[in-house]
């Protein structure tokens, strides 16, 4: 690809200290990952849980520090925290976090009409006054598939599906280059999930966003990534053309994981004992 | 057909409010014989969880269930108080969703093993202990002694969901229930504990009543499957997932992403209560 890369990561590495009292070596999360993330275009992020996928996402956005390595976007390093609000502020204008549980992930007291007019109010150019907040919040929900009537109304008044176009909305709401969705369709009903499916693949058809897909699902990673690397232990172990990798999975990893979702004829097998 | 041990009939349960009265559960029959596997599949809301409820009798007294429920031929909506002590913790073993959930954090593996047994069964500690041990081992957990010392939390879900699944067959049920037990696990843990859970069945030929909203899932692990709608069972029989016939069904199947091949758009489901509605008119 010769347009530059929007998020760079080389040798990330991210070590949480051995639980207290315990004499322990330190806990590496996140080992040696490499990969970068190119304008309009989809990277899923593979594994099982405690792989180390959402530590990766969790630093990029500055909610957990780096050990090492280095993390990049848009050519500016990210490995140390924001040294001022306005920086702060501006790195979250350029990449969006969606979160897994759209029950835990909004405020409880906030209308989601203000929910998308806060993040607006913080990250919209210019200083827009507040009808014209107003009228752009209204306009960024209803391009997520929630009308007028929905603006105000509170997250216990919706179903699952539409608080996890809230979230969307609220991450849209920045304008931001990256969107990263942490198994954001995992905890969805299958009918409600092809239609988040679908609203994100709309959504980058009429504007020009990068996802960072983290999901454990392979199907569903097929249906919404060009490109996917995949971890084990906090290692990238297999990396490359989501369709290709599936088709034809060579790392045993990624034969596992891919070995594992159920589909026609498929029976569950069972692995070795577990340790932990 | 061999003998049923579940069997419901026509079961509705009315959720009276001071304002309205709404059906939850419509009309719900199935059955389940001895040593077979029921598959309980439906989206959130269509009354699944209910329906283990009913069976369990645990609803909550502002439904008003009617139709009939019978264990091995015993009425379950008559029996007394001890009749029902005795159902819940001798015939029934239930697995939940979150198995975090489900276990007290301040006591151990071992405790919470052991309990149950040592209280009601007149068993001794030692004795149950060891049976936990021989069973831990069974569904694949490591250094199984060491566990009964452990805390959950020093346990990963998949691990967790182990020691459940053997705190279910200590208590040598005849009917396992199980409420989406691999929902909040990734799915090499899912294929995991789904092989232990059909494995550990079919060797002490136990009755399980899958709830899942995978179609696939409950497909590979069940000998029948039932498809829930608004309350309502809209669908059921061996070859549900082959060959669907009913239009929910069908839509719900085309709904989910393939591994095999990527879809323009993924079909949305069309389906819903005003369809429901005329279809039964119509039917």
């Amino acid at each position: 690809m010769n347009t530059e890369a929007l998020v760079v990561a080389r040798n990330l590495r991210k070590e949480f200290p051995a639980p207290k009292g315990m004499k322990s070596e330190p806990i590496v999360a996140v080992d040696d990952v490499s990969f970068e993330l190119f304008p309009n275009e989809c990277l899923a992020i593979v594994g099982e849980s405690g792989s180390g996928k959402t530590t990766v996402a969790r630093m990029l956005v500055g909610l957990e520090t780096v050990t090492g390595g280095e993390l990049s976007v848009r050519g500016e390093a990210r490995n140390k925290g924001a040294r001022s609000l306005a920086d702060r502020r501006r790195w979250a204008r350029e990449v969006q976090y969606v979160f897994q549980d759209p029950y835990s992930s909004l405020n409880p007291r906030q209308s989601i009409g203000d929910t998308v007019r806060a993040s607006l109010a913080l990250h919209a150019p210019g200083n827009p006054g507040q009808r014209e907040l107003k009228l752009k919040a209204q306009e960024i929900l209803d391009s997520v598939g929630l009308a007028a009537p929905f603006f105000g109304k509170h997250p216990h008044q919706l179903s699952g599906g539409q608080r996890q176009r809230v979230a969307i909305a609220r991450a849209l709401a920045a304008d931001p280059a990256v969107i990263v969705l942490d198994e954001a369709v995992a905890a969805l009903d299958v009918s409600i999930q092809a239609q988040i499916l679908n609203l994100l693949s709309d959504i980058r058809a009429q504007r020009e966003v990068s996802y960072l897909f983290i999901s454990h699902d392979l199907a569903v990673v097929n249906q919404v990534s060009e490109r996917m690397i995949v971890m084990e232990q906090g290692r990238v172990v297999d990396a490359g053309n989501t369709a290709e990798l599936l088709a034809n999975p060579v790392h045993p990893y990624t034969r596992s994981l891919r070995a594992a979702v159920p589909r026609q004829g498929w029976k569950p097998v069972r692995r070795e004992r577990l340790a932990s | 057909m061999s003998e049923a041990l579940l069997a419901l009939d026509n079961v509705r349960a009315v959720l009276h409010t001071r304002h309205q009265s709404q059906a939850l559960l419509n009309g719900v029959s199935f059955s389940i014989a001895k040593g077979e596997a029921l598959g309980l599949v439906g989206e959130s809301g269509s009354g699944k969880s209910l329906t283990t409820r009913a069976i369990t009798r645990m609803l909550d007294p502002a439904f008003e269930v009617s139709g009939s429920i019978t264990f091995d031929g015993a009425p379950v909506l008559s029996m007394t108080p001890s009749e029902l002590r005795s159902y819940r913790s001798m015939d029934i073993g239930m697995i939940f969703q979150d198995p975090r959930a489900h276990v007290n954090p301040v006591h151990t593996v071992g405790d919470f093993l052991t309990e149950e047994l040592v209280r009601n069964r007149g068993l001794t500690r030692d004795e149950v202990e060891h049976r936990a041990v021989a069973l831990l081992d069974e569904v694949g957990v490591r250094y199984p002694e060491r566990r009964l010392t452990q805390y959950p939390h020093e346990l990963s879900g998949g691990m967790l969901q182990r020691v459940m699944i053997a705190s279910v067959l200590l208590a040598e049920p005849r009917l396992i229930l199980a409420d989406e037990p691999t929902t909040a696990l990734d799915v090499t843990a899912q294929s995991d504990v789904m092989a232990i859970l059909d494995e550990q069945r079919r060797a002490r030929g136990l009755s399980l009543l899958f709830i899942t909203h995978d179609l696939e899932l409950a497909a590979a692990c069940c000998d029948r499957l039932a498809v829930m709608y608004a309350g309502e069972i809209v669908e059921q029989g061996a070859h549900v997932y082959e060959s669907p016939g009913h239009p929910y069904t069908i839509e719900l199947l085309g709904a989910r992403p393939s591994i095999d091949e990527r879809l323009d758009r993924l079909p949305v489901l069309r389906y819903n209560r005003d369809i429901h509605e005329q279809l039964k008119a119509e039917a």
